[in-house]
């Protein structure tokens, strides 16, 4: 525990994961944000502006949230992680600056008018600002990705005079297949926890006989929005991503199906616990030959197990890495059934009257939270040992002058700073629901409210 | 190329500077040039469109190190490891202080944010100037380059270092006196009536304070760190630099005195501008002095990336500068004018 290498992955990894429970939701949201206020602009109703301002209003808490968290993220690499941001700057450091000058400024710029300027802009400026938002927040997404991509299986790099990596190939890095595959799985996992948490309010909403125009509205975008995310986050899209890891980490693919001991016809794992030690997985429920045909699309194929490889190249925390796939499937599977059902009770006009369903909707939003951590966990526990795939170790990654105290100390001020910002935000939100969407402010765009507290010096 | 890249990055800080710089000095500022609620929303109407634009700049100047520089952005963010956790932990204040505030029209809530947004504010300057401060004195850096600095081990800027010592305090507190400035002038500039003629009265008592303690950090940083100052009769680059800066100061304190508050301001903009640049300019191509030995120093030659990297670099950044300065006139734009206290629910 004197290690520093376990504070500088704990702190990046407590810190990352915080960060992304806000970037998930303003990702998913602000695609249903562009619908929204394009289907006020198409039809004029009143309620599609109604259900965007309400939702506009926790899109500016998440992405508040979101932006203090990710600020301190670009800093880690520098802190924490010195000797990777020295030997991989020439290559991460394009996409990192990329997502800066290409995606910050512009949802930088763009967040204030969405979220203050509906007024002032009219709808098709306002429509505007919300597709600003959208881009700026995929972008940045997706420059992150590329980075990570480029961590999980290295092209478009070469070995510098220095020793240090530089640019070979910066298409070849930028469009990084893996990069691609993992977007889309990414972002479409976004979409998920977006319309998880939509639907979840329109529920509560609903169940309460409040707000019934614009819970109606939230509750069918989340649906059918959730609905289909919820079948292309599994297929195409994971599916691909499983190809991706198969194909490029078979020891990580291994590891994260328990699947110790290669072969033909490999089953898939559905619930089993890795026993490292004894090189098996106890208590298996297995489905024969699935895993052979995910990984390589024929039910014969020959799958590696871990003990087809050395043990210096296993991920280090097998277990966590299997339970966390295992979850994020699991979850998947039942986000499919959960949006199915009430997607069917949609199309039958009966989802309103179906207490039953709203409750599950209403009590189901936690969960794409859950399965997105999971879905990263997989990404980077799988990853391991290595920061950059095949290339450069983790145990070689941490700042040299940095020692274990140190980086408790910071990574004790953010578990308390988070903790604060944690609970003021979820009281914020939930008294964002409790108080329910709001009409336009009629008056004057700059008179100052007669409940305001003018004149009370503080 | 290198020095190309060398100046992408010391632009991308003073365009930082200049901007969050206002942010900070309205901060700092508003619990006494704004002492009801209306007006504090007036001062956060000026500020809230820009403030979050303004630190994307601090991002994209750490993008450029990432990028061309990648040695110095691992062993600066490493070896000042604690002193920039304390930078970021204030941003984090700063940046809920401003985004909560609105969302309760509470007193007590509003008051409790208002603190934090003055004290991040407050604090913030004086952690950049102290960066500033220890850039220019000079850090351990060993053979293998890399350094680590306590907070504080001594008084004095030499032998054993810290972060703080009280050449980089002082270089911290004009950076806070400059800053202040700044911030009185913006406001001065965005806003009316009582905020307005309040952030007048505090820039001209700021103006003296920031002159006075950059002539002394002038002289001090002059006797702590001589090399600054050898060779610039050679530097074209510092004495323009240099003539912007004191054009600027100047600019700053006749305007003000005419009443031209825009004028004003973007004189304290550019004595800003000038005095960064001319610290870039005759520091070049040093970019962190070693205090062991000036071989093991962190030169813009011995720590730039390799030059595939920094060319690949150059097909798609300055386009991407392009439209953040794009983005940036277009929200000076629909923000001109004295900004107004909006309405509850309407904007900060």
């Amino acid at each position: 525990m004197t290690d520093p290498l376990f504070w500088h992955r704990l702190q990046f990894g407590f810190t990352v994961a915080y960060h992304y429970l806000f970037p998930q939701l303003t990702m998913g949201l602000a695609l249903l944000i562009v619908y929204w206020k394009g289907m006020g602009l198409k039809t004029g109703r009143a309620v599609y502006d109604d259900t965007a301002r309400f939702w506009i209003k926790i899109f500016g808490l998440n992405f508040a949230l979101g932006v203090v968290t990710g600020v301190p993220m670009e800093f880690q690499f520098g802190t924490n992680w010195a000797a990777f941001s020295h030997y991989s700057g020439g290559v991460i450091g394009q996409t990192l600056a990329m997502e800066g000058i290409f995606a910050f400024f512009l949802e930088s710029s763009f967040l204030a008018l969405l979220v203050f300027g509906e007024r002032r802009l009219g709808r098709v400026l306002h429509f505007a600002a919300a597709v600003a938002l959208f881009v700026g927040s995929w972008l940045s997404g997706y420059f992150i990705i590329a980075t990570n991509a480029f961590m999980q299986n290295p092209v478009g790099h070469r070995l510098a005079a220095d020793g240090t990596l530089e640019i070979a190939s910066l298409v070849a890095f930028v469009l990084n297949p893996w990069a691609i595959a993992q977007y889309l799985h990414n972002q479409i996992a976004a979409v998920v926890t977006g319309s998880f948490v939509v639907a979840a309010v329109g529920a509560y909403w609903r169940l309460r006989g409040e707000h019934v125009e614009v819970a109606r509205v939230s509750l069918a975008t989340g649906v059918v929005a959730g609905l289909v995310a919820s079948l292309l986050v599994a297929f195409p899209t994971g599916h691909n991503q499983g190809r991706m890891v198969a194909a490029h980490q078979p020891v990580t693919l291994a590891a994260m199906e328990g699947h110790f001991h290669g072969g033909a016809r490999a089953p898939l794992a559905m619930i089993g616990q890795p026993n490292v030690a004894e090189r098996k997985l106890d208590n298996p429920v297995q489905l024969p030959a699935l895993l052979s045909w995910i990984a390589y699309g024929d039910f014969s194929a020959d799958v590696r197990g871990l003990t087809d490889f050395d043990e210096s190249l296993w991920p280090t925390n097998i277990e966590l890495l299997y339970y966390a796939f295992h979850i994020m499937v699991g979850l998947g599977t039942i986000f499919i059934a959960v949006m199915g059902v009430a997607a069917l009770q949609l199309a039958r006009r009966k989802l309103e009257t179906s207490r039953w369903l709203l409750w599950i909707l209403l009590l189901a939003f936690p969960f794409p939270y859950i399965a997105n951590t999971a879905g990263w966990l997989t990404a980077e526990l799988g990853r391991q040992p290595w920061l950059i795939h095949g290339l450069f170790r983790t145990a070689q990654g941490a700042s040299p002058t940095v020692h274990g105290g140190t980086t408790l100390f910071t990574t004790l001020g953010f578990a308390g700073i988070y903790l604060v910002l944690g609970l003021v935000f979820v009281w914020l939100v939930l008294r964002e629901v409790a108080h329910g969407p709001q009409p336009l402010p009629a008056g004057r765009p700059d008179a100052p409210d007669a409940r305001a507290l003018s004149g009370n010096p503080s | 190329m290198i020095e190309l890249w060398f100046a992408f990055a010391a632009v991308m800080v003073a365009v930082y500077v200049v901007l969050d710089g206002f942010d900070f000095g309205a901060g700092a500022l508003h619990l006494t040039v704004a002492k009801s609620d209306t007006e504090r929303r007036q001062v956060l109407a000026a500020i809230g469109p820009f403030w979050d634009g303004n630190e994307v700049w601090l991002l994209a100047a750490g993008g450029v190190l990432f990028l061309a520089f990648p040695k110095v952005l691992a062993a600066g963010l490493s070896g000042f490891y604690l002193a920039i956790f304390l930078l970021l932990w204030v941003l984090i204040l700063r940046g809920v202080s401003i985004e909560l505030r609105s969302h309760v029209a509470d007193p007590m809530w509003r008051s409790f944010w208002d603190a934090g947004f003055a004290v991040a504010s407050t604090l913030a300057p004086v952690l950049l100037g102290a960066a500033l401060g220890n850039v220019l004195r000079g850090v351990p850096v060993g053979a293998e380059g890399w350094f680590a600095l306590p907070l504080f081990a001594s008084v004095r800027p030499s032998g054993a270092l810290g972060v703080l010592d009280w050449y980089t305090v002082l270089i911290g507190l004009v950076a806070l006196a400059a800053l202040l400035h700044h911030g009185a002038l913006f406001l001065a500039w965005k806003t009316d009536g009582p905020v307005h003629a309040r952030s007048r009265a505090w820039a001209s008592r700021l103006f003296p304070a920031t002159a006075v303690l950059w002539i002394a950090a002038t002289a001090a940083t002059a006797e702590v760190a001589p090399r600054t100052f050898e060779g610039v009769a050679g530097k074209p680059l510092v004495w323009a630099a240099s003539l912007l800066l004191v054009a600027g100061l100047g600019t700053s304190f006749g305007a003000r005195r005419l009443g031209r508050d825009r004028t004003a301001f973007l004189g304290s903009a550019a004595f800003l501008l000038g005095t960064l640049a001319a610290i870039a300019a005759s520091v070049y191509p040093t970019w962190l002095a070693s205090t062991i030995d000036p071989a093991y120093s962190l030169t813009a030659p011995n720590s730039a990336a390799s030059p595939a990297s920094l060319r690949a670099g150059l097909y798609w950044w300055p386009f991407g500068l392009l439209l953040a300065l794009a983005y940036l006139a277009l929200l000076l734009h629909l923000h001109r004018g004295k900004a107004k206290a909006a309405a509850e629910g309407e904007g900060y």
